[in-house]
């Protein structure tokens, strides 16, 4: 914690009670399901990329990597629903305003292409059709990696809801150092290279991204430096930091040294969901992140209200334009139309 | 309307809401009783006697749709030679049933929907209790129950209301602190209720929710308060989060595109 950030808040409270109600959601499923699906998605791109570079082992280990861990992802979010057996209900609409809608059906998308490829990998079947399911799948992996954020950021969850702008750069670095990091324990060494790399790269931004969004000046950023979250995210530093390095300097020439540093990796990615996760639920249980940015808000003259009078005259003064972003930020979700958005990731 | 947000569509008759006049309230308790009994809303399994004022309730949850808060103010005593004073803020909380409702928005299943009386109702024979709506509101009202799974929380009384009825919770207020109706009138009510009580010389009254440009374009059930919301555990402003969507899936696309430009880099120059 920096000096900077410590503010001395005086709030009232009904006897100190939280305001949001905590999340229902259980870490190993939540923090399990966002790391398992940004570890499958990042996985089908690295597969994809390999199975046109002609690396036939790593293409193997990133197309099981990813149908296994899709499987398990799919398996948590299953089983942290109220009511299990209504599952499918996720199939009956189709809702925008639904970042959990949005994902049931990228998921539907996403799976069935990941365990296509896979299985026509490992089967020896339809290779054309197989590498095509592929491309398919590391394109809606991409999506797979990230939409995980806006589904945790689209919430009344203090940590989360500030965290929104930076949070989907975090899982897509962090979601490449993963793959990068498992492809690199698992693939034949001489074929490593591409993950390797992804592995280090994905890491340092990862790293470099999320000191960022832990110092974003929110009141509610200081519950990624406190408690369980605190300790979660500053080990999850630690392995990302020590396998990348692992990786940079030894990967090459080493199995031992590409397996740990991999895993290391991979367990550093993790460790930052389930750092996430419980940031999240800490400042739900605290009302002082609910009403102190809210009175900052009000005594600085820019209420909720102001925003939503700034918005209706800008639908009221561009309409079309207006719907036209919206619209855009949908495409979003499909992953294709976004080159042009592309960011330093 | 944003694409992200399914706000209120025109409902061709007058939308329905609740004024709670908390000036009125005596904190009797008869809407909770009135709610559970009605709605047959389970009991909480344990009797726990929190210690806060006479309230052992504390919050809106699953099983509790009408929430009374008992809040004992300290008065300072003007004379130094005279005890301090209590003033007594009692307060009926309940969910606002929101204009732009942040627990409609996010809903997977389209188990919570809008009625015809401009209300926010979860159909529970579709709730597949995912919990999402229990994070998305700004209020903390609704919540999974226990045992059940599912998302529960006030309908309005959606049955007496489909009667011609009154909610129950309004039907038993013994003060008329809970008044239902249809909101533009009392939004009318509320604004003369505020002037009388301004002129009476309570500096602290102040409607809650009532402002249709608030950050959730208004509440079906708004409040007159006699002091800052954040005192009856309630937020001071606070904001629907779907109104950020279109912004948070843009970051995604950016992210999911850098992702692919970033492992196609990877490719670029590596050796075989």
């Amino acid at each position: 914690m920096s000096p900077r950030r410590e503010r001395r808040e005086e709030f009232t409270s009904y006897y100190g009670r939280p305001i949001l109600k905590e999340p229902t959601w259980e870490a190993l499923d939540i923090a399990g399901y966002i790391f398992a699906g940004g570890l499958a998605g990042a996985s089908s791109i690295l597969a994809a990329g390999a199975q046109h570079s002609g690396r036939p082992g790593l293409e193997r280990t990133a197309k099981l990597t990813a149908l296994t861990a899709i499987s398990a992802s799919v398996v948590a979010l299953v089983h942290d629903l109220g009511r299990p057996e209504r599952f499918v209900n996720m199939l009956r609409v189709a809702k925008p305003t639904s970042p959990m809608s949005v994902g049931s059906w990228i998921l539907s998308a996403y799976g069935p292409l990941a365990g296509a490829s896979a299985a026509a990998n490992v089967l020896g079947i339809f290779p054309r059709a197989g590498k095509a399911a592929g491309i398919g799948a590391g394109i809606t992996g991409s999506a797979i990696a990230t939409y995980t954020a806006v589904l945790i950021g689209d919430t009344a969850v203090p940590t989360w809801h500030d965290a929104h702008g930076r949070l989907p750069f975090v899982f897509a670095s962090s979601a490449a150092a993963s793959a990068g990091g498992v492809a690199a324990a698992l693939a034949p060494l001489d074929e490593g290279a591409p993950a390797r790399r992804m592995a280090v790269v994905g890491a340092a931004v990862e790293t470099a991204l999320s000191v960022a969004m832990e110092r974003s000046g929110h009141l509610s950023a200081e519950t990624f430096l406190r408690g369980k979250a605190g300790r979660l995210l500053r080990l999850s530093k630690a392995f990302t930091v020590g396998g990348a390095v692992g990786l940079a300097l030894g990967g090459r020439s080493s199995r031992v040294v590409s397996t740990l540093g991999g895993l290391a990796v991979a367990a550093g990615s993790a460790l930052l969901r389930f750092g996430v996760f419980e940031a999240g639920r800490a400042s739900t249980l605290d009302p002082k992140y609910v009403v102190v940015p809210q009175r900052e808000r009000l005594a600085a003259g820019r209420p909720a209200s102001a925003e939503a009078g700034k918005e209706r005259a800008a639908v009221d003064a561009g309409a079309g334009k207006a719907t036209g972003t919206t619209t855009a930020g949908h495409a979003a979700e499909a992953n294709t139309t976004h080159a042009g958005e592309a960011q330093p990731a | 309307m944003s694409v992200t947000q399914l706000g209120m569509p025109s409902l061709g008759v007058p939308r329905k809401g609740f004024f709670t006049d908390t000036s009125l309230c005596i904190g009797c308790k008869a809407c909770e009783v009135a709610c559970k009994e009605w709605n047959s809303v389970p009991a909480d399994t344990n009797l726990e006697i929190t210690g806060e004022s006479f309230d052992n309730t504390s919050a809106l949850g699953a099983n509790t749709w009408r929430h009374v808060a008992f809040i004992e103010k300290q008065v300072p005593a003007q004379d130094p030679s005279a005890h301090d004073g209590v003033k007594w803020l009692m307060s009926s909380d309940v969910c606002k049933h929101c204009t732009n409702a942040a627990c409609l928005d996010v809903c997977p299943t389209g188990a919570l929907f809008r009625t015809e009386h401009g209300t926010v109702v979860v159909q529970q024979d579709v709730c597949n209790g995912c919990g999402y709506c229990v994070s998305a509101c700004p209020y903390g009202v609704i919540d999974q129950r226990k045992g059940d799974g599912r998302a529960f929380k006030c309908t309005m009384c959606y049955d007496r209301l489909e009667a011609g009825e009154e909610p129950a919770c309004a039907k038993a207020c013994p003060t008329k602190s809970i008044q239902y109706g249809e909101l533009d009138e009392l939004r009318e009510r509320a604004d003369a209720r505020l002037a009388e009580l301004k002129e009476r010389g309570e500096e602290g009254a102040q409607l809650y929710g009532r402002d249709p440009d608030n950050g959730v374009g208004g509440d079906g059930a708004f409040f007159l308060l006699l002091d800052e919301p954040e005192t009856y555990g309630l937020p001071p402003d606070p904001v629907v989060t779907t109104r950020d969507l279109p912004a948070m899936w843009k970051r995604a696309g950016g992210a999911a595109a850098g992702l692919l430009a970033g492992a196609a880099l990877v490719f670029w120059g590596a050796k075989k």
